[in-house]
């Protein structure tokens, strides 16, 4: 409510708040162990130049299993508010965004906090991170399955490995490639003129919220 | 504006849509599909086309490379040897030139590991097992056969009667070409009816033996009868040993 609109750039928006920002890198750091144990486990002949392959695999089963921690931890609790309100977001969607989505981007928006391609990512990843955590269990702990269901779940869990390896370089070509954004995740805080340009939904009900807005201090 | 624009009606927001859930849900069913009708799903495919599911992954049909010791024990065929020891008339080490003056035996069967992954129709030819055994003939008193392997670490173990099944071989032929070194070249077990750790890579001894010697992988929880489900055959008679 209390905007004043002087020089544009001189309100910051609080886009990831601390909570946010730990649960993204240590999620990032977590996949970035699992998706580099899993090159020489996937393709043998690379295994033996780092590490043996026992100590390897051990690593990659645990980071593995906890893999859904810090998301989870980020939900609950009285610290999760802005992860769970950015879940809902991420979650309903109005005809504008599926239309959006559909048409490659080509159709006008005006988009929320999270851009419809950018509320799949984050999807695609909750499920894979409950599709692997599943399917890897299964095969470490394969007694308990039938053969059948072991290869099975071998056949999902590389499937789903090759899927995330795309979407998450996908995203990381976006993220370098969008330099604000990027920097939200470093440091929280998008422009006013950003946000305007990028996420004016958003925007409109920040204003109307009269949410974290703070100025840009002086230098 | 578009008439959906929130603007439109302030008090009553657009419809919003959980595509999230859907989403979720739909990549979920999709795992769980895959896992429940994956392999039926390969098996056909393998039969239509000749590759499962997984060959249109890069690397998807390939064999998972293990190795206990983090190496691959490098022979070559010149100073290959295979040492029959143990409870038997005739102790004899055997050279590539003996193995491959045997009568030899080939067949095309699938190699399925215990974790789950499998490749399918691979060609393998060797000697079997039982031939070897009959040269050095088995002194009445064994019970079992052991195995050792030049890597120094693995070791496996089978029954007597299991070690004559017609498609337990001493194979030194794997895909039309010699065993590779990452395969268990120049010379490997392979054990048809069991799962793949059974089938020990980089073979050096074979010892006819009175009791079971559960192997590398049986002493870390595998079962030593390695049968592959829906598989039968002579079980080993001690309960302890499952």
């Amino acid at each position: 409510m209390t905007i004043t609109h002087a020089p544009e750039k001189t309100l910051r928006l609080l886009r990831f708040d601390r909570v946010q920002r730990a649960a993204h890198w240590a999620n990032a750091t977590l996949f970035f162990i699992l998706m580099f144990t899993a090159i020489p486990l996937y393709f043998g002949s690379f295994f033996g130049i780092v590490l043996p392959r026992h100590l390897i695999e051990q690593i990659h089963l645990w980071t593995g299993l906890s893999l859904a921690l810090p998301i989870l931890v980020s939900l609950v609790g009285p610290w999760g508010t802005a992860m769970r309100q950015d879940v809902r977001r991420i979650n309903f969607w109005t005809r504008d965004e599926i239309r959006w989505l559909r048409t490659f981007g080509t159709s006008r928006l005006e988009a929320d906090k999270f851009n419809p391609g950018q509320k799949l990512n984050a999807i695609f990843i909750g499920a894979s991170i409950l599709v692997m955590l599943v399917t890897g269990s299964m095969l470490q702990w394969f007694r308990f399955f039938s053969v059948s269901l072991r290869s099975g779940a071998t056949l999902v869990h590389d499937i789903f490995a090759w899927a995330i390896f795309i979407v998450v370089i996908g995203h990381i070509v976006m993220a370098v490639t969008h330099r604000e954004a990027l920097r939200s995740i470093f440091k929280g805080w998008v422009s006013e003129s950003w946000a305007k340009r990028h996420s004016g939904r958003w925007l409109k009900e920040v204003r109307l919220d009269d949410v974290k807005l703070e100025r840009t201090p002086k230098r | 504006m578009a008439s959906e624009s929130p603007e439109a009606e302030p008090d009553r927001p657009e419809k919003r849509i959980n595509v999230g859930r859907r989403v979720f849900l739909g990549f979920t069913v999709l795992g769980a599909l895959g896992v429940a009708f994956g392999n039926s799903a390969q098996n056909i495919l393998g039969d239509v086309f000749g590759s499962g599911l997984a060959g249109l992954l890069p690397g998807g049909d390939r064999f998972r490379i293990y190795s206990i010791t983090g190496r691959y024990p490098k022979i070559s065929r010149k100073k290959y040897r295979l040492v029959v020891s143990g409870l038997v008339d005739r102790p004899t080490t055997l050279t590539m030139d003996d193995l491959e003056a045997m009568p030899k035996t080939s067949f095309t069967k699938d190699f399925q590991c215990v974790t789950g992954w499998r490749v399918t129709n691979v060609h393998w030819e060797g000697v079997k097992l039982s031939d070897i055994l009959t040269h050095v003939g088995v002194q009445p008193s064994a019970v079992a056969v052991s195995f050792d392997s030049y890597d120094h670490a693995d070791t496996e173990s089978l029954t007597l009667d299991q070690a004559r099944l017609s498609d337990v071989i001493v194979a030194y032929s794997m895909l039309g070409a010699p065993v590779t070194t990452e395969h268990g070249g120049p010379v490997r077990l392979y054990v048809a009816p069991m799962f793949g750790y059974k089938s020990l890579k980089w073979l050096s001894g074979i010892r006819v033996v009175d009791r079971v010697e559960p192997g590398f992988w049986e002493q870390n929880g595998y079962p030593t009868n390695g049968w592959l489900d829906g598989t039968t055959g002579p079980t080993n008679p001690d309960p302890g040993l499952t």
